[in-house]
């Protein structure tokens, strides 16, 4: 079992709404995947403001995983996507395992979508309740929660966070429970002015997410694994793609360009042609 | 909403190119080539704009008219007020200068369907989408208030220019330097009873617009306020600018103010739970 990208692109969870507003810009089925929000089991109401702020080359955020709950998602979000034909990769996250078990069922038996993406790396989890899963162990354990109420054939990505120390450790862990990909990483942990955990995204983080990237295929050779982290031009991507990536996740460059994904798809499309 | 309205009136990502960039009082006017967004415009929607590679939020400005510029076609005028680094980048910058721009995003101000008298309330930079809506309205033959209120003279938009959209004009500062001297809050009341208003429409910062849904709710208007948000992405994709409104059941709702509005019904904005005044990225 393993993770087939029709595209190299694809757009990072909680960068591309709910997939409407983004289709004015970019044909989302052209993309390799379109990850969605975090999802969770109960409805989440999101942070307070403000919950996102400017940094230099960066943006510092605190959404703290707004998101309408596994039920409205089912009912009012992911119908439009599967209809549109885009390829959709559902991220989850969860207070305990069997939050994440409970998303998993639910998910095994929805049809359309082209995989799950387990968030092992909000990086504002922080007091969110989330589970937490800073020791490797922990991560591969919600893996394997997941997988095992998973229908088989249905690939499951870890994401994990940029943490240098412990990203080798935890891919091996996780790829060992099950996972079918990893994505080197999510947002580093960060916080707000007032002190409230946040997030770092955006150009900053690139170089230290392109060491992470190295630190896990250079631990992992066989892995398949997806870059994240600070990519915004078609150069960033093609950097991680040589490096061994089989993918790059697109998201804060969204925000400053909506058109950012189509215009990568475009980019390293004429490279293989 | 349907797809292939948002394809045919939905926003656009272009390039666009500075033509011209005035002075006046505390505000900058600038003049952009903008394909496409022009002729989408309706008044209360905006354009969100990219300043330069290392600062990612989009800056948001409110549209504040269309004009045909001879050789360019339909161009836009925004209005800026420099008040942090991005903004000072984009006043800044010499005519020639390509810069990447979003529009027009968000929900318009809906227009009424009956010749009714319509209050329109602009504070500071954000007068600039009432200009054009006065234009809409009087097409409809719509009897206009214009009520034009900054800090202080450099801060009223086009206080003269008011005095041609409209049948009657309040000027407010808050130091008195011209017109009354005061606050939105102390003389929309008495505006919306002389102007026996069906509708009052405003935009400026969030305490004014909340001053002006109390009075409309009292004196029976309906209000369309245009709220400014902290945003980042303006086009609804990051949820930093989240707007608590009424939902079913008495409980509040989160929408966003780039993408669900920036046009809200005033009685539907959950005034008290709007929490964090905080700055738009500047």
């Amino acid at each position: 079992m393993s993770l087939e990208l029709t595209c190299p692109v694809m757009v990072a969870s909680g960068c591309g709404g709910t997939g409407r507003e983004l289709a004015g810009y970019t044909d989302l089925t052209t993309l390799g995947g379109f990850v969605t929000r975090s999802i969770t089991v109960a409805p989440r109401p999101g942070g307070s403001h403000p919950r996102i702020l400017e940094t230099p080359s960066g943006l510092v955020h605190a959404v703290d995983l707004q998101n309408p709950g596994i039920d409205q998602f089912l009912a009012l979000e992911l119908p439009w996507l599967v209809q549109q034909g885009v390829r959709v990769f559902v991220s989850m996250v969860g207070r305990s395992l069997g939050e994440y078990a409970e998303l998993a069922r639910r998910l095994g038996r929805t049809p359309g979508i082209a995989g799950i993406e387990v968030n092992l790396s909000a990086p504002d989890a922080t007091g969110g309740g989330v589970f937490d899963v800073r020791e490797p162990f922990h991560a591969a354990s919600v893996v394997a929660a997941v997988h095992r109420d998973l229908p088989r054939g249905l690939p499951v990505l870890a994401k994990l966070r940029s943490d240098l120390v412990r990203v080798a450790e935890s891919a091996r862990a996780v790829l060992e429970a099950g996972a079918d990909a990893v994505v080197v990483g999510n947002a580093l942990p960060a916080a707000m002015p007032d002190g409230r955990p946040a997030g770092l995204s955006g150009p900053a983080i690139r170089p230290l997410a392109l060491r992470c990237l190295t630190e896990v295929l250079d631990a992992s050779p066989e892995a398949t694994v997806i870059a994240s982290g600070g990519i915004m031009t078609v150069n960033d991507a093609r950097a991680a793609l040589d490096l061994g990536a089989v993918g790059v996740q697109i998201g804060t460059a969204l925000l400053q360009d909506p058109t950012t994904a189509g215009r990568l798809v475009t980019g390293l499309g004429e490279d293989q042609a | 909403m349907n797809t292939t309205d948002r394809q045919d009136r939905g926003p656009l990502h272009v390039t666009g190119e500075l033509l011209a960039s005035r002075r006046i009082g505390a505000h900058h006017h600038l003049t952009v080539v903008a394909p496409g967004i022009a002729e989408r415009f309706r008044p209360g929607t905006f354009v969100a704009v990219s300043t330069g590679a290392e600062r990612l939020a989009r800056r948001a400005f409110w549209i504040h008219r269309v004009k045909q510029t001879g050789g360019y076609g339909a161009t836009l005028e925004l209005v800026v007020e420099a008040r942090g680094p991005g903004t000072a980048w984009l006043v800044r910058q010499p005519p020639g200068t390509k810069v990447e721009l979003t529009g027009p995003l968000g929900r318009a101000f809906s227009l009424p369907q009956e010749p009714v008298s319509c209050v329109l309330v602009g504070e500071g930079y954000a007068a600039a989408p009432m200009f054009p809506l006065a234009e809409r309205l009087r097409e409809r033959d719509c009897s206009i208030t214009l009520v034009v209120a900054g800090a202080d003279e450099a801060h009223l938009l086009s206080a003269l220019e008011a005095r041609r959209s409209a049948r009657a004009v309040t000027v407010v500062t808050g130091d008195g330097s011209v017109g009354q001297k005061g606050s939105v809050a102390d003389v929309i009341g008495d505006v919306l009873t002389r102007a026996r208003a069906a509708v009052v429409y405003a935009a400026g910062p969030a305490p004014t617009l909340h001053a002006v849904a109390v009075a409309a709710e009292s004196a029976g208007a309906w209000s369309q306020v245009a709220l400014e948000r902290p945003l980042t992405c303006a086009t609804g994709l990051c949820q930093g600018c989240a707007v608590p409104v009424a939902g079913e059941g008495g409980h509040a709702r989160l929408v966003r103010a780039c993408f669900d509005g920036p046009v809200f019904r005033g009685d539907r904005v959950v005034w008290d739970q709007l929490d964090g005044h905080g700055e738009a990225p500047r």
